[in-house]
């Protein structure tokens, strides 16, 4: 499984970085990515949904960053 | 030469401008949308009788300046031809203002574009004791300054959570920014309606489906003005559906033309005759 470390990155470009790493993926599989608390996962999580992809689990970090697993459609 | 009738040139959208009998023309745009068939006439007659630029206004507006007083009405018949008007000043129901809202906005909650549409077409020139603003905005996040007018609304939704097929993910919790949502000891999820300000948020990002919209509507401001004493609107009431919310314009105009002083701002109005006076009439 891929990992993205996204903590840092400002919206749009966590989830246009999401979006292009979700492309190099066959349907059905597994694509993590690491998003700080915020903005962030506020738009990141509902654009995946936007566009058809499963968000299947997510962990809060210790840091306050989540972590999700999003499953290609 | 004629004398000229200055207020019903600016009443008619044309403003005197510092300079002799130049005019800068104010046009009808509702909700801050322009068709790009009208964008051509715009440019041409900006070049042909005026400077070869227009101005927007902070309130989506578009204005012309440097008009000539001798060209006033070859510059309407021109517009006219694309469906553009000259719009108001003075004291009377101004360009109704809106964001796109459930449109094309990921946020957007409500279709704000044809509430002012609607909006303008009930009230805009209404004659009153002083200018009067609408402002729509279809959430929270206010993009089209509701507060800042007279009368403005933003739209909201009642979230409904069932648990069924909840995965405890904390996103909600994570997004939610009225600490409305948070996880007991047990990690059971407690909702607090009280603190919770209708944005939504929690709806979008839940994985599994598990918030819902129970109601959608808006919650309205009154009062509101920038200007030499600035002040936000008042919270009126939250969550109205749009035919309650005309019904509160309908009832916030009346209420305006009754006990308005000539030159007072409705704000000034309500301060003035009091909070609660306001409230008992039109609730
Ligand atoms: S007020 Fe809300 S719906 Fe309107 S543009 Fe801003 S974010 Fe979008
Ligand atoms: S609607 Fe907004 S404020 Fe209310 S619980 Fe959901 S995220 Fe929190
Ligand atoms: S976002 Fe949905 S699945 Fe996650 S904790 Fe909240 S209700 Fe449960």
């Amino acid at each position: 499984m891929d990992t993205l470390d996204l903590r840092g990155e400002v919206c749009p470009y966590n989830f246009v970085k999401t979006k292009l790493a979700l492309e190099e993926l066959e349907t059905g599989q597994i694509l993590e990515v690491i998003l700080d608390a915020g903005e962030p996962i506020q738009n990141v999580p509902r654009s995946v949904k936007d566009d058809g992809h499963k968000i299947i689990e997510v962990k809060k970090l210790p840091d306050g960053a989540f972590s999700l697993k999003i499953e290609k459609s | 030469m004629t004398e000229v009738n200055y207020a019903l040139l600016k009443k008619g959208g044309f403003m005197r401008q510092r300079q002799k009998d130049n005019f800068a023309l104010r046009l009808k745009i509702i909700a801050g949308r322009v068709r790009a068939d009208q964008l051509p006439k715009l440019a041409e007659v900006a070049e042909k009788y005026g400077k070869g630029y227009v101005h927007l206004t902070t309130r989506q507006g578009v204005e012309i300046p440097f008009i000539q007083l001798k060209d006033i009405d070859a510059v309407k018949d021109e517009l006219a031809k694309v469906g553009l008007t000259p719009g108001v000043c003075g004291p009377r129901v101004r360009t109704v203002i809106a964001c796109q809202g459930d449109i094309l906005c990921p946020y957007g909650l409500v279709n704000v574009e044809e509430i002012g549409i609607k909006a303008d077409q009930r009230y805009y020139g209404k004659e009153l004791p002083h200018k009067f603003k609408f402002a729509f905005s279809g959430c929270i996040n206010s993009c089209a300054k509701p507060q800042e007018n007279d009368f403005g609304s933003i739209g909201v939704v009642e979230p409904g959570w069932d648990g069924a097929n909840c995965s405890q993910c904390h996103l909600c919790e994570g997004v939610c920014s009225s600490q409305a949502i948070t996880f007991d000891s047990m990690e059971r999820l407690q909702y607090d309606p009280a603190k919770c300000n209708l944005c939504g948020d929690c709806i979008r990002v839940c994985p599994t489906d598990c918030w819902k919209a129970k109601q959608v509507g808006h919650t309205v401001f009154v009062g509101g003005r920038i200007g030499r004493h600035p002040e936000l609107g008042r919270e009126l009431v939250v969550m109205v559906d749009d035919e309650r919310l005309f019904a509160l314009m309908d009832k916030t105009l009346d209420f305006y033309i009754k006990y308005g002083n000539r030159g007072e701002r409705f704000g000034s109005t309500i301060n003035r005759l009091g909070w609660d006076k306001f409230k008992s009439e039109v609730l």
